[in-house]
C-alpha cells in the first residue's frame, strides 16, 4: 500500500527540465557568439556582454521557479484570476508610464532592469483560461462560452496592441487550439485557416484573380449539382463571404496595417523586390542561415550575424546564430528538442487529472508552438516577420522569466497530480 | 473524440517540425548560392601595392625613387569639428572646398575613409598631425610618389599617373584596374611591367558598415605584393646635368651614346622640366602648364624631332658609293658649282677631302654614280634600281625607320623610295636630276637627333652599332634586354670607314671643328650640319666621337635656330667630350659662349 505522501508528491518531469536547461543554455552560447569579436578579448561571463547579462537572468528565473515549486499547489487555481487581473492592470499602467523601447510602449525601467508586462500576460491569460474552462459544466457549444473566452483573450492581446507590439498580440492566437482541444467546433477553426489561407493568397495572386476564381467555382458548382433553391443559396452564402474576405485584404493591408506592418506583409510574399529595403531581414536571415550547410561554420565562426548583417540577431533572429554557425544538424537537433518539448507537454498535459491542469498544459504548449513556429518560420521567409522570441533562446530577461514560470507551474502542477484525488 | 484532437495537435507539431527541417535542408546543403551571398556580403578586396621599382644611373647614383606623401582620409562619421574657420585655414582650404569635400565623402560612405585632401608633403606631414590632434574623424594615409634627386632628364623618365579609360579597356592583359597608377610615357611606360612590380591581394571581412574585422579565411587567398624591379640606367646623370644646363635657353637636343655597347650617356631634351613637378598634387595643374607652353617642353625632341640631315648625310654617301665600289678613296672630282653651290675654297678634292669640305658638287657626282650605274639602259629604270639599293644601305645605318630605342613615341624619319617618287611626280618619269638633292642630305631625307648619334656611333666602331638604349640591367638580371645586345653591321665593309674616321678628325683638326670642338689631349672627330630652313636661321648640328681611336663617346648635338653647326653644335659637342672623358672642363670661355649665346629664336 502507497504511502499518502507517495501519491501527494510525484516527481517533477526531468525530461521536460532537460530540454528546456539545454535550450537556454543552447541559447546561452548563442547570445555569446552573436556579440563575440575575435579582435576583443571577451569574457562569456562579462556581465557588460549580453551573455552576462543572460546569466543574471538565469539566476533569477531560478529563484522565481524555485519559489513556484514551495508555493502551495492550490495557489495557482485560488488566485488565477487575480494573477489574471493584477497582469491587466500592469498592461494598462504601462500605456500610461511606460517607457518606449523601440517603437513600443510596453517597457517598465525601474532602475538598471527593465521588464515587459506582456510577456506575463501570457501565462496569466493562461491561468484565467484554464481556471474558466475547468468548470464542469462549461461546454465549448455556444456563443456565451465563446464570447466570455474571447472577452478573456482579447483583454491582454488588445492592451498588447496599443502598446504598439502587435506581435506579441498575436501571440494569443495561439488559445485556439486549447479551444479545439477542449471541444471548439473543427469547422470554426477550418474556417480560420481558410480566411487566413484566403488572405495569403490575395497578396500572393491579387484580388482580381480571386474574385474571377471563387465566382467561377461557384458557377460552375450552381450549374453541375442539383438547383435546389438551399443549395444554391448555400453556395451563393459561401462564395459571398469568402469573396468579402479576399476584397477586404486590400483594406486591411493599407488601412489596418502600419507601414512597417504592410512592409512584412511585402516582405514575406517576395522579399527579392527590394532585397536592401523592406525584403533585407528576410533576405539576410536566409543567407546567414543557408551559408551554414550542412554542419555549419563551427561555434564563433559565423560572419552574417556577428557582422551585424542580420539585424536583432540575439534576440527574435538568435535562430540564424544555430543555422550559420551550426548548419542543418545543429538546426535538426535544435528544432527537434523543440518538438519533442512541445510533446512532452501535450503528453503531461493528457495525463492530468484536473481539467484545469490539462487546459492549462495546452495554453503552455499553445503558446510555446506558437512562438516556435512563427519565430523560425519568419526566419527562413516562411512567415512574415513577427518580432517575437524564441523560448529559452532569444536573449532577454522578461521572456526568459516569463516561459519559465509558464512551464514551471505546469511541471508544479504536473508533480501533483494525484492531489487532486485526494481533496 | 478528445484523444483524436490530441493525435491531431501532436501531429501538428511534428508536422510543422518537419516542415522546417526539410525547407532548412534545402536552403542550407542544396542551395548554394546562400554560402556565396554571404561571402559577397562579408568579403572585402584589399589591392596592397608594391614600391614601384627605382632607377639608378650607370655610376650607381639614385636618379628615380618612391617619396612618400599622406593622404588626409575622413570618416564622415567620427567628424568632430568644434572650428571650421580655424580647420580650413590650418589646411589652406575655403569653407566652400571643406563643405564640398565633407559631402563627398559622406555620399560615398559614413562609416568607411575617403580622401579628403591628396599627397600633401612630408613637411605638412609634422603639422597636419597637429591638426588630427584636435580634430576627430581624420586619418594620415601614406602613399608614395615618384622623385627626382636631379632635376633633370624628365622626358625620358616620363610620368606615371592613373590609367585612362581608354588604356583599360584596352589593357589585354587584365592587370590594372580603374584608379590604378601606371607608367605613362618615357622609361615608366617602356620598363611598366618590371618597375610595377606584381600586385597583392588581401580578403579581409567586414561588417555590416565596411569597417575590417580581421582576415577572410584567415588569409589562405591572400597574395603578398612583389616590389618592382630597380633598373639601372646607362645614364651618367652628371653629365646629363652637365648637357641640360649648356642647354638652357636653347631648342633641341643632345645624344651621347657609348658606341661599343649603345649605352646612351645622356639625353637632353630642351627645354626641359623638371620632372618633380609632375608628380604628386601639382600635377594637373602643372602638366597644364607644360602643355601650353610655345616651346613645347613635354615634346621628346632626340626621338620625336625630325630633321632635314644635311651635310652630314655627305659620310653616308661616301661609305655607300666606296661599298659600291664606285669611286675609291683616291678618287678625285671637280668642286664644280655649275651642279649645285658649295663653300669654302677648294676646287678639286679626293674624298677625305670632300667630307672635310663638306663639297655639295662632289657627292651630287658621286650620288649620281651611285645611283645610276648602268644597270639598266633606260634612265628612269636605272635610276629606279640605283635608288632602292641605295635605301638599303641607307636603311642598314639606321635611317627611315626607327631604331627601336627602349622609349616610346620614336619616329623614324624618312628616306624616300621609289614608290615615294613614283607618288610625289604621279609618273615614273623622273630621274637622278630630279631627286639629287638627297645626295647631301637635303630634299626629302628626314631623320631624327637619334639617328644622327647612333650614326656617329657607327662611324667610331667602324661599322656596326648597337641598339642605343637607357637600361642595363633590370632587377637581378646583369646587361640589359637581349635586343640591346646585338651588333647591327651596317651594308659597309667596316675597311671603308677609316676614310670617314679621318675625315672626321681633320673637321676638327683644321676644318669647320677646329673652333670650337678641338681638345687639346684628345682627338674628336666630328662633322658639322647645318639644316637650312626657309624663314628662320638654320638648324645648327654636329656629331663627334671621341677619342678616334678605341672611342668612348659618340653623339649628335641639335641647337635649333642655332646657325651653323660649327657654331653652337660644335661648342656643345667638344665640352660633352671634355667632361664625360676628363670628368671635368677647363675651357671656362667656350661654356661661356654656349651659356651666353642668342641660341633662341
Amino acid at each position: 500500500m502507497k504511502r499518502a505522501d507517495d501519491i501527494k508528491a510525484s516527481k517533477l518531469d526531468w525530461l521536460t527540465i532537460l530540454i528546456v536547461v539545454a535550450l537556454a543554455l543552447a541559447g546561452w552560447l548563442n547570445i555569446y557568439a552573436v556579440v563575440y569579436d575575435s579582435q576583443l578579448d571577451q569574457n562569456i561571463f562579462d556581465l557588460s556582454l549580453n551573455s552576462g547579462k543572460q546569466l543574471l537572468w538565469f539566476g533569477f528565473s531560478i529563484m522565481v521557479v524555485s519559489l513556484i515549486m514551495i508555493l502551495d499547489i492550490r495557489f495557482f487555481d485560488s488566485f488565477s484570476y487575480a494573477i489574471y487581473g493584477l497582469v491587466v492592470l500592469l498592461l494598462i499602467s504601462v500605456l500610461v508610464f511606460g517607457t518606449v523601447v523601440s517603437g513600443s510602449k510596453s517597457w517598465f525601467e525601474l532602475g538598471f532592469v527593465r521588464f515587459q508586462p506582456a510577456e506575463f500576460a501570457k501565462f496569466a491569460t493562461a491561468l484565467a483560461v484554464a481556471k474558466f474552462l475547468s468548470k464542469p459544466q462549461i461546454k465549448l457549444d455556444n456563443f456565451k462560452v465563446w464570447g466570455i473566452l474571447g472577452f478573456i483573450v482579447s483583454i491582454p492581446a488588445t492592451l498588447i496592441i496599443l502598446q504598439g507590439d502587435t506581435g506579441s498580440a498575436l501571440v494569443f492566437g495561439a488559445f485556439i487550439l486549447v479551444f479545439y482541444r477542449e471541444g471548439l467546433s473543427p469547422l470554426l477553426v477550418l474556417t480560420g485557416i481558410i480566411a487566413v489561407a484566403l488572405f495569403v493568397l490575395t497578396l500572393l495572386f491579387g484580388q482580381l484573380y480571386l474574385i474571377v476564381g471563387i465566382s467561377a467555382v461557384a458557377l460552375i458548382l450552381i450549374i453541375i449539382g442539383k438547383r435546389t433553391k438551399k443549395r444554391i443559396s448555400a453556395i451563393l452564402a459561401i462564395a459571398g463571404l469568402t469573396l468579402g474576405v479576399v476584397m477586404s485584404v486590400g483594406y486591411v493591408v493599407n488601412n489596418v496595417l502600419q507601414p512597417h506592418q504592410q512592409n512584412r506583409v511585402k516582405a514575406f510574399i517576395n522579399p527579392e523586390a527590394d532585397p536592401l529595403g523592406y525584403g533585407y531581414n528576410v533576405t539576410q536571415s536566409k543567407i546567414a542561415i543557408g551559408s551554414g550547410g550542412l554542419f555549419g561554420k563551427g561555434f564563433l565562426e559565423g560572419t552574417q550575424t556577428k557582422f551585424d548583417f542580420v539585424p536583432e540577431q540575439s534576440t527574435d533572429f538568435i535562430f540564424c546564430t544555430i543555422g550559420e554557425e551550426h548548419g542543418w544538424l545543429g538546426s535538426l537537433i535544435l528544432i527537434s528538442l523543440f518538438v519533442i518539448l512541445l510533446l512532452r507537454i501535450i503528453f503531461i498535459a493528457e495525463r492530468q487529472k484536473s481539467n484545469f491542469s490539462r487546459v492549462y498544459g495546452y495554453c503552455v504548449a499553445g503558446i510555446l508552438f506558437f512562438h516556435f513556429t512563427v519565430n523560425i518560420g519568419m526566419t527562413i521567409g516562411l512567415f512574415p516577420v513577427i518580432g517575437i522570441p524564441l523560448p529559452f533562446f532569444s536573449y532577454g530577461g522578461s521572456s526568459l522569466l516569463a516561459f519559465s514560470i509558464l512551464i514551471f507551474i505546469l511541471l508544479k502542477m504536473d508533480a501533483h497530480r494525484m492531489q487532486v484525488l485526494i481533496h | 473524440m478528445k484523444d483524436n484532437r490530441s493525435n491531431i495537435i501532436r501531429f501538428t507539431f511534428i508536422v510543422i517540425g518537419a516542415i522546417f527541417i526539410i525547407k532548412l535542408f534545402f536552403i542550407q546543403v542544396l542551395d548554394k548560392s546562400y554560402q556565396l551571398a554571404a561571402e559577397n556580403n562579408v568579403m572585402r578586396r584589399l589591392i596592397e601595392y608594391p614600391y614601384r621599382g627605382i632607377i639608378y644611373d650607370r655610376n650607381n647614383r639614385l636618379i628615380v625613387y618612391n617619396k612618400p606623401v599622406y593622404d588626409l582620409m575622413v570618416v564622415p562619421r567620427e567628424v568632430a569639428i568644434h572650428d571650421t574657420v580655424d580647420f580650413c585655414r590650418q589646411l589652406g582650404i575655403s569653407k566652400d572646398e571643406f563643405k564640398e569635400k565633407i559631402s563627398r565623402a559622406k555620399s560615398y560612405s559614413w562609416y568607411r575613409p575617403s580622401i579628403f585632401l591628396k599627397q600633401f608633403s612630408n613637411e605638412d606631414f609634422a603639422s597636419m598631425q597637429d591638426l588630427l590632434v584636435d580634430y576627430s574623424g581624420f586619418y594620415i594615409v601614406p602613399r608614395t610618389v615618384r622623385a627626382y634627386p636631379y632635376h633633370g632628364m624628365a622626358n625620358a623618365f616620363g610620368y606615371i599617373g592613373e590609367i585612362s579609360k581608354y588604356r583599360l579597356d584596352r589593357d589585354t592583359s587584365r592587370y590594372y584596374r580603374q584608379g590604378d597608377y601606371i607608367g605613362i610615357s618615357g622609361l615608366e611606360s617602356n620598363y611598366e611591367v618590371s618597375l610595377r612590380g606584381k600586385r597583392g591581394v588581401r580578403y579581409s571581412m567586414v561588417n555590416v558598415r565596411g569597417l575590417e574585422k580581421g582576415a577572410f579565411k584567415n588569409g589562405r587567398l591572400d597574395t603578398l605584393p612583389q616590389i618592382g624591379e630597380n633598373l639601372i640606367s646607362t645614364i651618367d646623370i652628371e653629365l646629363q646635368e652637365y648637357g641640360e644646363t649648356l642647354m638652357e635657353g636653347k631648342v633641341g637636343s643632345v645624344i651621347a651614346i657609348e658606341p661599343s655597347t649603345g649605352e646612351i650617356l645622356s639625353f637632353v631634351s630642351a627645354p626641359t622640366y623638371n620632372p618633380n613637378l609632375l608628380t604628386g598634387r601639382g600635377y594637373s595643374e602643372y602638366f597644364n602648364v607644360l602643355s601650353k607652353d610655345s616651346l613645347k617642353p613635354l615634346y621628346n625632341r632626340p626621338l620625336m624631332a625630325q630633321y632635314r640631315p644635311g651635310s652630314i648625310f655627305k659620310i653616308i654617301q661616301a661609305l655607300v658609293a666606296l661599298q659600291e665600289g664606285v669611286i675609291t678613296e683616291g678618287t678625285r672630282l671637280r668642286c664644280n658649282r655649275a651642279i649645285i653651290a658649295c663653300h669654302g675654297s677648294h676646287s678639286y678634292e679626293n674624298l677625305q677631302g670632300a667630307i672635310t669640305n663638306s663639297c655639295n658638287p662632289y657627292f651630287v657626282q658621286v650620288s649620281r654614280k651611285m645611283i645610276n650605274q648602268g644597270i639598266s639602259e633606260d634612265t628612269y629604270e636605272d635610276t629606279r634600281i640605283g635608288l632602292e639599293k641605295w635605301r638599303a644601305h641607307v636603311a642598314s645605318f639606321g635611317f627611315g625607320s626607327p631604331i627601336g630605342i627602349d622609349l616610346p613615341n620614336e619616329k623614324g624619319g624618312m628616306i624616300p623610295n621609289v614608290s615615294y617618287y613614283d607618288n610625289a611626280y604621279q609618273s615614273k618619269n623622273w630621274k637622278f636630276s630630279n631627286i639629287q638633292s638627297i645626295s647631301i642630305g637635303e630634299g626629302e631625307n628626314l631623320v631624327v637627333p637619334l639617328q644622327m648619334a647612333n650614326l656617329a656611333a657607327i662611324v667610331a666602331n667602324r661599322g656596326f652599332y648597337i641598339k642605343p638604349h637607357l637600361i642595363k640591367a633590370i632587377g637581378e638580371h646583369d646587361g640589359p634586354l637581349p635586343e640591346y645586345q646585338v651588333k647591327h653591321y651596317t651594308t659597309v665593309n667596316s675597311k671603308f670607314f677609316d676614310v670617314a674616321v679621318e675625315a672626321m678628325a681633320e673637321v676638327v683638326r683644321s676644318g669647320t671643328g677646329q673652333y670650337r670642338a678641338k681638345l687639346s689631349d684628345i682627338e674628336v672627330c666630328g662633322k658639322t650640319g647645318t639644316v637650312q630652313n626657309k624663314n628662320t636661321p638654320d638648324h645648327s648640328v654636329f656629331i663627334a666621337f671621341a677619342p678616334k681611336d678605341n672611342p668612348k663617346i659618340a653623339l649628335s648635338v641639335y641647337v635649333e635656330h642655332g646657325g651653323q653647326g660649327a657654331r653652337a653644335g660644335a661648342a656643345i659637342a667638344g665640352l660633352m667630350i671634355e667632361r664625360y672623358l676628363k670628368g671635368c672642363t677647363d675651357r671656362s670661355h667656350m661654356e661661356e659662349y654656349v651659356l651666353n649665346g642668342e641660341f633662341l629664336y
